[in-house]
């Protein structure tokens, strides 16, 4: 075939693979490079993750739908507090200060812990991280699955008042645990986007919370989200940590989340696959 | 022997600390710098830092340690294996002067390869500091880095690929479709390389094992990489598996590498272990490194260095153990590190540059993060500027889009495309074999072959009912 009558777009017959894989493969190639459709849709999934990155939380509406959750579990309004990242460009270029509040958001965190006097199992806080989009899509529904899995737990935790933090990191969460008293700290927080999953949220469990910890003392859930791990799933899984978080008395490397090791078993079952079977 | 150093400009003289604050202070500004606190504090203090720079004689690097001799064996290991004979031709000059000698014909290929082990990557990194990117591009292009293990990487005229077929569940199937996929695209000749999603001995094993079935069975010249922690794969090795190249990240002090969990003794003990296989067939490089700039802050082990300096000492650690492959991943680390665009094009000429200075075979993953200022555009720039400058290999992977790792790099077709606009060339050896397997038609077209090339047929009609191939 001479080149005035190829295609314009080379289809590859292998794209049939795709039902294996999310990766990218079989595109097909224009020229040698990628076809306009597969270019654009490339840009879109860039476009939405960076969208996520930087869209601002929309807190007042966040703060309205936890507000309207009551749930016996829980103690007082949500706060909105912040870190000391004044904004986007300061939070990614400091990842310290994204771990801080900021001195107005922790006097009143403090003030409202000497209000209430009293200690609590656990609290919930939910961080902007690097995905506005997780939070305000799944922290909402995520909370709802969680307090009904409480209801059915022999054990009766108290939380704290759930805060929503702005500009913050999951470090945060061990200054606002540590003032309010918590035994542990959940923090819900948006993951950094990747092109197929613009909103999911990560969930870091920790231990006494108090600054000074780092990722070897926390448990982590990631990709919490309707098209990645189930808001129940989820769920169960932060209780089962929560639970061994009690019996233990840490968290981190230490607590082995074992409702991951079906995964790990299926891992090492044999290797075959299609070019060598 | 630390002493300040000062620079006298019109009415003001400018104070530097120790040589480490001014080599910080002349780089080129970078969000890890500032993090770090050690950057300038003005675009006219880099500058100044960057003249006064060019003033210290080379000389003067191996007298002034920047991480003290007696606590870090990285520091050791530079001044215990520098040759001093080979530094004589440039012993005389100044930082300023060898940028100079450098950019001249005087520095041949071959001059270049006669001085290399009298250099010392902070030789190198202060260089570069005074360098701009076309200076950068110019001399690494000179630089001559030969590699084997079952094909040649890294001569002149040649670009090559890793093929990075990750999976986020490490699935068999769909590490098998990624790889059909690079291969049918004519990626794959530096290594196929997987970052195993569940990182443990056995799991590495089984990966191992795949990539050496379809090595053997396709009659791929090239190589088969778990990036798995060096322990692991020693491990493996002694339980028989088949390793053809020995992974680990690295870094420029002692401190950053034992963050990581190892020691130069040990990186010794795995390429003894892999040299011992004897499974290379033109060549037994059997080292696959990967650095990155701001590793050591992360790791709390930069020693008050700048970041880019800290980087250039990894290479060092990197050419004692005669590598198949040196990765500098430039825009994975995030933006704190490297903010946007620039910066990571920048720090990417300078690894390139810096590495091929030391006689380091340099590859660069080109990526970047969602949460970077930075977009293909910018990728596609770095991707021209290193194909110019004779870069070793880059990463190739389905359509940029890293699904294990969430980020994103150069893709199968970006190869072609550096390939095409550059007229580079895979290694000779898989270039022969994409050839014999009729993968390419015609391969000094850097074009693919419209339908399956029969021997994958086969393998796809099993699995699709026929109707794939």
């Amino acid at each position: 075939m001479s080149d005035q009558h190829k295609p314009p777009v080379i289809d590859n017959p292998w794209r049939v693979l795709r039902q294996y894989t999310d990766a990218r493969i079989g595109l097909g190639r224009a020229g040698i490079s990628l076809p306009t459709s597969e270019m654009l849709e490339f840009q879109l999934a860039h476009a939405r993750a960076r969208d996520a990155v930087h869209f601002p939380l929309d807190v007042e509406p966040l703060l309205a739908e936890l507000t309207a959750l009551e749930d016996k579990h829980l103690t007082g309004l949500p706060i909105r507090l912040h870190s000391q990242a004044e904004d986007r460009f300061t939070y990614l270029q400091r990842p310290d200060q994204g771990r801080k509040l900021s001195e107005a958001s922790r006097n009143e965190v403090v003030a409202l812990a000497d209000d209430i006097g009293e200690a609590f199992d656990l609290a919930l806080v939910v961080v902007d991280g690097l995905s506005s989009s997780a939070v305000q899509n799944n922290a909402v529904p995520f909370i709802r699955a969680f307090l009904t899995d409480l209801d059915r737990e022999p054990a009766d935790l108290k939380l704290a008042p759930i805060t929503v933090v702005e500009q913050g990191r999951v470090a945060i969460g061990d200054e606002i645990g540590e003032a309010l008293n918590a035994r542990a700290v959940a923090v819900l927080i948006g993951e950094r986007p990747g092109l197929s999953s613009p909103d999911s949220l990560g969930v870091y469990l920790t231990w006494n919370p108090r600054p000074g910890l780092n990722d070897a003392d926390r448990n982590c859930i990631s990709n919490v989200r309707p098209a990645g791990l189930r808001f129940e799933s989820a769920s169960q899984r932060l209780l089962y940590l929560v639970r061994e978080a009690f019996r233990l008395k840490l968290s981190g490397v230490g607590l082995k989340d074992r409702t991951e090791e079906a995964a790990v078993v299926d891992a090492s079952s044999d290797n075959k696959n299609f070019l060598t079977h | 022997m630390q002493h300040t150093y000062s620079y006298t400009l019109g009415p003001r003289t400018w104070q530097f600390r120790d040589l480490a604050d001014l080599m910080a202070k002349a780089t080129p500004a970078r969000s890890g710098d500032r993090l770090a606190g050690v950057m300038a504090a003005s675009a006219e203090e880099r500058v100044i830092a960057q003249m006064c720079l060019a003033e210290v004689p080379l000389k003067t690097f191996l007298s002034e340690a920047l991480v003290p001799y007696e606590d870090d064996e990285i520091t050791r290991l530079i001044l215990d294996t520098h040759d001093a004979e080979a530094f004589a031709s440039v012993s005389h000059l100044t930082v300023g002067d060898f940028r100079n000698w450098l950019l001249g014909d005087a520095a041949s290929s071959e001059m270049l390869t006669r001085i290399r082990p009298g250099l010392t990557p902070e030789m190198v990194a202060a260089v570069s500091k005074i360098m701009r990117n076309q200076d950068l591009i110019l001399v690494a292009r000179k630089c001559r880095v030969e590699t084997a293990f079952r094909d040649t990487i890294g001569l002149s005229g040649h670009l090559s690929t890793r093929l990075q077929p990750n999976h986020p569940t490490d699935d068999m199937t769909g590490i098998a479709a990624s790889i059909l996929d690079g291969l049918l695209y004519g990626n794959g000749d530096a290594v196929i390389g997987i970052n195993p999603a569940t990182d443990n001995v056995a799991q590495a094993t089984k990966l191992m094992r795949m990539m050496d079935e379809v090595i053997r069975k396709y009659e791929i010249p090239t190589q088969s990489c778990v990036l798995t922690h060096v322990t692991n794969t020693l491990e493996a090795i002694e339980q028989g598996a088949p390793v053809d190249l020995v992974f680990q990240s690295i870094g420029g002090t002692e401190a950053t590498n034992r963050s990581f969990g190892f020691g130069l003794s040990t990186l010794k003990e795995a390429r003894d272990a892999a040299l011992g296989l004897k499974r290379g067939t033109v060549g037994q490089n059997v080292m696959y490194f990967e650095t990155g700039q701001g590793s050591s802050l992360s790791a709390d082990a930069h020693h008050g260095l700048d970041q880019q300096t800290c980087e250039a000492r990894a290479y060092a650690v990197a050419r004692a153990f005669d590598p198949l492959l040196v990765n500098t991943v430039v825009g994975f680390i995030g933006p704190e590190y490297l903010f946007d665009g620039k910066e990571i094009i920048r720090a990417g000429l300078e690894d390139h540059f810096c590495g091929k200075l030391m006689g380091v075979p340099m590859g660069c993953d080109i990526c970047y993060t969602n949460h970077a200022e930075a977009d293909q555009n910018d990728m596609d720039n770095l991707l021209t500027l290193l194909g110019v400058a004779g870069c070793t290999f880059i990463m190739g992977i389905p359509g940029s889009d890293d699904i294990m790792l969430n980020y994103q790099t150069t893709s199968f077709h970006d190869a072609l495309y550096a390939r095409r606009a550059l007229d580079l060339h895979p290694a000779p050896e898989f270039e022969a074999w994409l050839e014999k397997m009729g993968v390419f038609d015609d391969v000094r077209r850097h074009e693919p072959s419209a339908g399956v090339p029969g021997l994958f047929g086969p393998s796809l009609k099993g699995l699709t009912g026929g109707g794939a191939a």
